[in-house]
């Protein structure tokens, strides 16, 4: 069964996770039919920041998924989509500074420094930085419990990527609820099931004193 | 003393014209203008809302065009801000196919002499169509040259009289969700609404559109009545008008309305005043490609020379 998720499903699931990037390859330089329209920066830069909340959230559902199935399958796949949402992100902002501000690192500062929307972008980018590079078997395993902790980063890292996305629309902000549902969704889980067990820990503890006294 | 479009449409033996005159009539105007006008309105009103729109016939005006290279018939027609047909870009193409944009009244009210209620023929009739190719510079920072086909504002709103207490013109667009889906969501207040100070809506630079690229307008681009005003930001360019207005106070305009902070009611192209989320300094010109670099943005739209007078005195800051 390992050896089948290895070497089956994860390369499957590799491969669908670069299907956006290649779309968007396709697109660029006009093949297999697919077009980007008539604005293409503004296609690849608005895909790529999707898809980056999109594997954040996928990266997300992980754990209630293994909660509910109570099968460790799910945490297998964790670690990819991280690492995906950070290479969308990687894309998102190359576009931007590339293409969009043909590469010039004085419009890209005074955007961070003046827009609050490209700030708040720009923090979830670097934030997302540390866990990309502690994301190895080996970096775990050195950091220990600490590991755990610093992962949880990813919890501010999506809220400031929804926060982005919602204040970077003009007026239409149906879509960007649509990621602040599903987030609360995903956070509100993790709050309740955190409450469930420091409920459940306290009876327990409680029981405990009791039989010692009695 | 007002009178109302029913007391103009009543017609006195004196003004019909006797058939010699209205055949000698027909003769002088065979070479004109106008016969071509009223030609092409026939064609035109079948044509709205097909696949291949009509042909029009239109002089070019150069004086008042620039002589950039358009951008193509496709990028103009898919590529359109026109919230009653979805906030996409690509859907007020998919989804404006259904729209019916004959027959067509315009209520006309307010501040004027002439008032009342009129086909589109009846707004069209007069006025010989030319070709403008103008720079359209959207809110979002990007921008296209657009060929547009359609008759100075002016003229029209002199055909209803203006009194002295007309100090703006306010445009409404139809209201029909059931024809445009997109104002089945409140993204927007409905019906949209634009507006102009009286003098802006005279200059000659501001026209009606009825056509783009030599033919009937195609419904995603406003059919079959929208406002170009060339120096603004393009949600001032109204689009399916079905009213304009006479007023004395400022109209309220919809996005003005719905974000105060963001978009003002004279929403002037100003590299200088950005908005509060983006730079309005540069822009990508659509059509351009992947590694065309941002151009940037001139005061006015590049028509300052024309305009800027219009605003002597006034703080562009404060009046953005």
């Amino acid at each position: 069964m390992t050896a089948i998720i290895r070497w089956v499903v994860k390369p499957l699931v590799f491969v669908a996770c670069l299907v956006p990037a290649l779309r968007l390859t396709a697109g660029a330089v006009g093949v297999a039919g697919v077009s980007l329209g008539a604005d293409p920066v503004a296609v690849i830069l608005h895909t790529c920041g999707k898809w980056t909340l999109n594997f954040l959230m996928i990266a997300l559902c992980m754990t209630p998924l293994r909660d509910a199935t109570h099968s460790v399958f799910w945490l297998r796949f964790r670690r990819m989509f991280g690492l995906f949402a950070f290479f969308y992100v990687l894309l998102h902002f190359t576009v931007y500074l590339v293409l969009d501000q043909a590469g010039k690192l004085g419009a890209l500062w005074e955007d961070i420094v003046k827009r609050p929307y490209i700030t708040i972008g720009m923090l979830a980018l670097c934030l997302l930085i540390p866990l990309a590079v502690t994301s190895t078997a080996k970096a775990q395993r050195r950091l220990g419990r600490r590991w755990i902790r610093l992962h949880r980063l990813v919890y501010v890292i999506a809220i400031l990527g929804v926060w982005h996305y919602w204040w970077g629309v003009k007026k239409d902000i149906r879509e960007p609820l649509l990621y602040v549902c599903g987030l609360s969704l995903l956070l509100g889980y993790r709050l309740w099931k955190k409450r469930k067990s420091r409920g459940a820990s306290r009876i327990s503890v409680a029981r405990v004193a009791r039989t010692d006294a009695s | 003393m007002r009178k109302t479009a029913h007391e103009l449409a009543r017609i006195i033996p004196s003004d019909i014209t006797p058939y010699d005159k209205y055949v000698s009539r027909r003769a002088l105007l065979a070479g004109g203008v106008c016969l071509a006008a009223v030609q092409t309105l026939g064609r035109w009103g079948e044509s709205f809302g097909q696949s291949s729109p009509a042909e029009l016939t239109y002089t070019h005006n150069a004086a008042l065009s620039v002589t950039d290279a358009p951008n193509s018939y496709k990028d103009i027609t898919t590529y359109n801000n026109y919230y009653e047909f979805g906030t996409d870009k690509s859907d007020p193409a998919q989804n404006s196919q259904g729209f019916r944009p004959q027959p067509w009244k315009v209520t006309v009210s307010g501040e004027a002499e002439v008032l009342g209620s009129y086909s589109l023929e009846d707004i069209l009739r007069p006025h010989p169509l030319e070709e403008r190719i103008y720079r359209l510079r959207c809110v979002e920072a990007w921008s296209m040259i657009v060929p547009w086909v359609g008759f100075p504002l002016g003229d029209l709103l002199k055909r209803f009289k203006p009194t002295s207490k007309a100090k703006f013109v306010e445009f409404k667009t139809l209201y029909d969700p059931k024809q445009m889906p997109g104002q089945r969501a409140r993204v927007l207040e409905w019906p949209y609404v634009e507006g102009l100070r009286i003098d802006e809506a005279m200059h000659p630079l501001v026209i009606m559109a009825v056509g783009l690229y030599g033919k009937a307008i195609p419904n995603q681009n406003g059919a079959p009545l929208r406002l170009i005003v060339p120096w603004k930001y393009g949600f001032k360019g109204i689009k399916a008008i079905v009213g304009i207005k006479f007023t004395e106070t400022a109209p309220r305009t919809t996005w003005a309305v719905s974000a105060p902070n963001e978009y003002g009611f004279f929403a002037n192209v100003n590299p200088a005043v950005d908005h509060p989320r983006w730079s309005q300094a540069s822009e990508r010109h659509i059509g351009g490609g992947l590694f065309d670099q941002r151009r940037p943005t001139l005061p006015f739209n590049g028509y300052g020379a024309q305009v800027a007078s219009l605003y002597s005195g006034m703080d562009l800051r404060k009046f953005f």
